[in-house]
C-alpha cells in the first residue's frame, strides 16, 4: 500500500517547525507503524534528507517510549494500542496520515516527533515511592492485601507513562497519569505512610510542570493505550480531599 | 468549581420549583413572592451568599480556562476528540452567556430596569394587596423578544449542565467505573428537565395557556 505522510519536522526546541509531505511507498500491511517510519527514514537517508526523529524502545507496547499523534489521535486510531503495536493494516491504501508530536507546554519538542517527558518523572519523584523496612527479609505473607485491592492497584500500575493522556487532553492535563500513580499506592498498605503527602506533592508537581487542570472530558481514557480508567481520577480527588485537613 | 457548581445547581432547582408556582396562577406565584419577601434580612443574606458563590464560580471558571489554554501553547494541526461532548468543550462560552443573561434577568425582574411599565410597583397590587408578580411575568413573556432571550439563555444552561452535573460529582470523587456512565445519563437528564421546566413558562404564556 502507498500512503502520504504529513510529518511535523522541527530541528530543535527553538525551531519553529512545520509539516512536511513524504510518500510511504510499498508499505506492507503487516508491518508495524514504526517499521513503516523506519522504511521512510531509509528512503530519506538515501536521498540525503535528515531522517524523521521519533521515540521508541521496546516495540512491544510495554515501555511507554513511543508515541505520536496520528490524524489527531495519540498512538493512532486503534483502541488500547501503542504506536509500536499499531499495524499498517489499520489503514487503507491511499490514506493520508498527519503525524504530530505530543503537544503540551510541559512536553517541549526535542526534535520532530520526539518530546521531552521529564515532567512526568518530576511527578513520580514528588511521591511515587513508599517507605519500606530494611534489614531482615520479611515473611512472604507478612503484609496481606485483598484480591480486589491487589487487582485495583495492578489496573492502575498498567500505566506505562507514555503521556498520550496529556496529548489527548484538551487541557493538556496529566491527571490520568498522576491519578494512576497516586491510586496504585493509595490502596496498598505500603502506601499508607506517605498517603497524604503523596497526593499533595504529586498534584503540586503536576501543576508546577505546566500541565493543565482536569475538566472531565475523559479524552485521556479514550486515548490511553492501556485503557487506564478515569475512575482513578475520582480516586485521586478523594485522596486529595482526605489529605486537605492534614 | 465543583463546590460552587453544586451550590448553583441546587439554587437553580429550587428556583425552578419556586417559579413553577406560576402555573397555579396569580395566587401561586404572588403568594410565593410575598413569602420570600417576608423573610426580610434572610433574603439579603441569601442574595449575598449566592452572589459570592456565583462570583467565585466565574472567577475560577475564567482562571481555569486561561490556565488550560496556556498548557497547550502550540495547537495541533489536526486533533480528533473521541469521548468529550459539545457541552464540555463550550463550558466557558455557555458560562459567559449565562452570566450575561443573569445580569439581564436581574435588571428585568428584580430591578425593573428593562420593562418598567409592566413591573411590580407600577402595576396595581393584586386583589389581596400583594405585589402582582404574576401579571409582570405574563405581560413580559407575551413579548416575543423577551421570551426568546430567556429561551436562548436556557439553551446555554442546558449545554452547561449536560456536562457540569456529572463533572462536579467526578471532581468531588463520588464516581467509580460503574457509576460514571450512570451519572453522565442522570446529568444529561437533569439538564433536560431543568431546560424544559424553565422554558415551559414562557412557552405556556406565548401559547396563551397562562394569561392574565
Ligand atoms: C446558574 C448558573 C450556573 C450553573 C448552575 C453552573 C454549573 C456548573 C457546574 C455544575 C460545573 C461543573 C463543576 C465541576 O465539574 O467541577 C460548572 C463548571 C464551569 N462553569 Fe458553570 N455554572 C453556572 C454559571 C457559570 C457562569 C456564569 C460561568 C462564567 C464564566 C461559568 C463557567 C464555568 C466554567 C468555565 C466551568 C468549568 C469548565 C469545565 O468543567 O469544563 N459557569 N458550572
Ligand atoms: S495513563 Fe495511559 S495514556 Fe497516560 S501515561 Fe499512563 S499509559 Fe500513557
Ligand atoms: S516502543 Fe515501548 S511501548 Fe512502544
Amino acid at each position: 500500500m502507498n500512503l502520504t505522510l504529513y510529518v511535523w519536522r522541527q530541528n530543535g526546541p527553538e525551531d519553529k517547525g512545520k509539516l512536511e509531505q513524504y510518500e510511504a511507498k510499498n508499505v506492507s500491511p503487516d508491518s508495524s507503524f514504526l517499521e513503516m517510519l523506519d522504511e521512510v527514514n531509509q528512503e530519506l537517508i538515501e536521498h540525503g534528507v535528515e531522517p524523521i526523529e521519533f521515540d521508541n524502545d521496546c516495540r512491544e507496547g510495554i515501555c511507554g517510549t513511543c508515541g505520536c499523534v496520528v490524524n489527531g489521535i495519540p498512538h493512532g486510531p486503534q483502541e488500547k494500542t501503542t504506536a509500536c503495536q499499531l499495524h499498517m493494516r489499520q489503514f487503507k491504501d491511499g490514506d493520508s496520515l498527519t503525524l504530530e508530536p505530543w503537544r503540551a507546554k510541559a512536553f517541549p519538542v526535542i526534535k520532530d516527533l520526539a518530546v521531552d517527558r521529564t515532567a512526568l518523572d518530576k511527578i513520580i519523584q514528588a511521591g511515587g515511592y513508599t517507605s519500606a523496612y530494611t534489614g531482615e527479609v520479611g515473611e512472604a505473607n507478612q503484609t496481606l492485601i485483598s484480591k480486589p485491592d491487589a487487582d485495583y492497584a495492578m489496573d492502575a500500575a498498567e500505566c506505562i507513562g507514555c503521556g498520550a493522556c496529556v496529548a489527548a487532553c484538551p487541557n493538556g492535563s496529566a491527571m490520568l497519569f498522576t491519578s494512576a500513580k497516586v491510586a496504585q499506592l493509595a490502596v496498598l498498605p505500603q502506601g499508607q505512610i506517605e498517603a497524604a503527602e503523596r497526593v499533595k506533592n504529586m498534584t503540586e508537581a503536576m501543576l508546577n510542570a505546566g500541565f493543565g487542570n482536569c475538566t472531565n472530558h475523559y479524552e485521556c481514557q479514550a486515548a490511553c493505550p492501556k485503557g487506564v480508567s478515569v475512575k482513578f481520577i475520582a480516586k485521586l480527588n478523594r485522596e486529595y480531599i482526605k489529605a486537605l485537613p492534614k | 468549581m465543583a463546590v460552587t457548581g453544586f451550590v448553583l445547581v441546587s439554587f437553580i432547582i429550587v428556583h425552578l420549583l419556586g417559579n413553577s408556582s406560576v402555573f397555579v396562577g396569580a395566587d401561586g406565584i404572588n403568594a410565593y413572592a410575598e413569602h420570600l419577601h417576608a423573610l426580610g434580612p434572610v433574603v439579603w443574606i441569601f442574595r449575598l451568599v449566592m452572589l459570592a458563590v456565583f462570583a467565585l464560580h466565574i472567577i475560577f471558571g475564567i482562571q481555569l480556562t486561561l490556565e488550560n489554554r496556556a498548557a497547550r501553547p502550540i495547537d495541533y494541526n489536526q486533533k480528533k476528540n473521541i469521548r468529550t461532548s459539545f457541552g464540555a468543550e463550550t463550558m466557558i462560552y455557555t458560562g459567559l452567556v449565562i452570566l450575561a443573561f443573569v445580569v439581564y434577568h436581574l435588571l428585568h425582574f428584580t430591578m425593573h430596569v428593562t420593562n418598567p411599565e409592566i413591573s411590580v410597583g407600577v402595576l396595581p397590587a393584586d386583589a389581596l394587596g400583594r405585589a402582582d408578580v404574576f401579571t409582570m411575568v405574563v405581560l413580559s413573556f407575551q413579548k416575543f423578544f423577551v421570551s426568546l432571550v430567556y429561551a436562548g439563555a436556557m439553551v446555554a444552561v442546558l449545554l452547561h449542565l449536560s456536562h457540569g452535573v456529572q463533572s462536579l460529582f467526578q471532581t468531588l470523587g463520588c464516581l467509580g467505573a460503574n457509576t460514571l456512565p450512570v451519572m453522565e445519563k442522570i446529568g444529561r437528564a437533569a439538564a433536560i428537565v431543568i431546560f424544559v421546566g424553565f422554558i415551559s413558562i414562557p412557552v405556556s404564556i406565548l401559547l396563551g395557556l397562562i394569561k392574565v
